[in-house]
């Protein structure tokens, strides 16, 4: 009985050591990958991985931007309309993009789209050994690989993100104003004298660039550590965006108790 | 892939991100950080300072010109002490101002409004505002309503 409970707790000990030794080693991978005088030719790829990183997930973000704001104008003007003050949706629709729904919709989106792109892009470099032929040219895979898509990551989701919230609020203009007649003065109005730069919008634009870190973090090193099999990237690709989709909502929580709560 | 076709979509994208920055800036927040224009502190006393709190706005003529920063107790009076927050560009309230504390709408949030006095001497940094009118309290005038009723 005695001899369980020890292995149990030896086993805990040894889980947890060894989750410690990736965090440090995911820690080194990223340090080693940013730590570096950049040179003209990396300029090249980060654009390259702008496109594919950024570009391409323009698409996703801007229908679910759209849909998403013209819900909230439709459940916030049904709501609002009980109490007879449907003109505070504008002012709804704006907070809740700007603070809450846009970085972190717009991260797990990014997650999905982007971030299990890097895994498995990644994980089958290591699983054809083209990271292992870099080396043997002299090049240091972490920076000619994972640097650029890093640093595309932490680049393109603040704007995905700006882009998101603008899109949304037109999308609950769309619903509330065209749609069900709410006046466009008082939805522009509330919405103006509600919405505060400094502590909404930056507030907002400082979660996404969180937002992007984790991602880009997790993704990247999830497909430099994967298994090089075909059941190792897949589980790479899964663990990337489960991780990442708790990361984001687990830091939500924090980044807003910090930013919003608390303010007693 | 053509390498302009890519620096162009890439180009597009981060203008298109700094124009949806500057456009919640103008159009959502209604360039509202220009309100840091300096500003001076000024109190005052009121008997009940109910559903008052910081960031709650001080008007004059509906127009807010300034914000709560602090509800305590005055230690002498026991009465509740509101400091605010008065842009600095108001500088004309006369020393004899009064100061009441409003509803907007039946449920709404409390807010402070001031309203001009008659004095040639002007409200400074650190003035204290002697005539308050308290937040009026739903509960207690509904009691004194019962207790009317049962008077009669």
């Amino acid at each position: 009985m005695l001899s369980f409970v020890v292995s149990c707790i030896a086993n805990l000990g040894a889980v947890f050591l060894h989750k410690l030794v990736q965090m440090g080693q995911a820690l080194l991978m990223l340090l080693q990958a940013i730590m570096v005088q950049p040179k003209a030719s990396s300029f090249a790829r980060l654009i390259q991985q702008l496109y594919v990183v950024g570009v391409q997930s323009l698409i996703i973000i801007l229908v679910s931007a759209l849909f998403i704001g013209m819900v909230l104008g439709l459940q916030g003007f049904t709501l609002l309309s009980a109490y007879g003050s449907e003109q505070a949706v504008g002012q709804m629709v704006a907070l809740t993009l700007v603070r809450e729904l846009a970085p972190v919709v717009a991260a797990l989106l990014f997650a999905g789209r982007a971030g299990s792109a890097l895994t498995a892009e990644i994980g089958l470099m290591k699983a054809t050994e083209q990271l292992a032929s870099l080396e043997m040219f002299g090049i240091d895979p972490l920076h000619r690989i994972v640097a650029p898509r890093f640093w595309a990551g932490i680049i393109s989701l603040p704007i995905l993100v700006a882009i998101f919230s603008l899109v949304g609020i037109y999308g609950g203009h769309l619903v509330a104003v065209e749609w069900l007649g709410v006046y466009s003065g008082s939805y522009w109005g509330n919405m103006q004298q509600a919405v505060d730069f400094n502590e909404d919008v930056l507030n907002g634009m400082l979660k996404a660039l969180v937002f992007a870190f984790l991602i880009s973090w997790i993704a990247l090193y999830q497909g430099y550590s994967c298994l090089p099999t075909s059941q190792g990237i897949s589980a790479a690709t899964t663990r990337t965006v489960v991780y990442s989709s708790l990361a984001i909502l687990g830091f939500d929580f924090i980044l807003t108790a910090l930013m919003f709560g608390g303010a007693v | 892939m053509n390498k302009r076709w890519l620096e162009l979509s890439v180009g597009a994208m981060m203008v298109a991100g700094i124009a949806a920055l500057v456009a919640l800036a103008l159009q959502v927040s209604g360039g509202s950080m220009s309100r840091n224009v300096g500003h001076y502190p000024v109190s005052a006393l009121f008997e009940n300072a109910a559903g008052l709190g910081p960031k709650a706005k001080v008007t004059m003529a509906g127009v807010t010109i300034g914000e709560v920063v602090a509800v305590g107790i005055d230690p002498d009076t026991l009465m509740a002490e509101v400091r605010m927050q008065i842009y600095g560009q108001i500088n004309y309230l006369s020393i004899d101002s009064s100061a009441s504390i409003l509803t907007a709408g039946l449920l709404g949030e409390k807010y402070v409004g001031i309203t001009a006095g008659a004095e040639d001497d002007l409200l400074g940094a650190g003035d204290v505002i002697e005539d308050t009118q308290s937040a009026l309290i739903l509960e207690e005038l509904i009691g004194q309503f019962l207790i009317n009723l049962g008077d009669k």
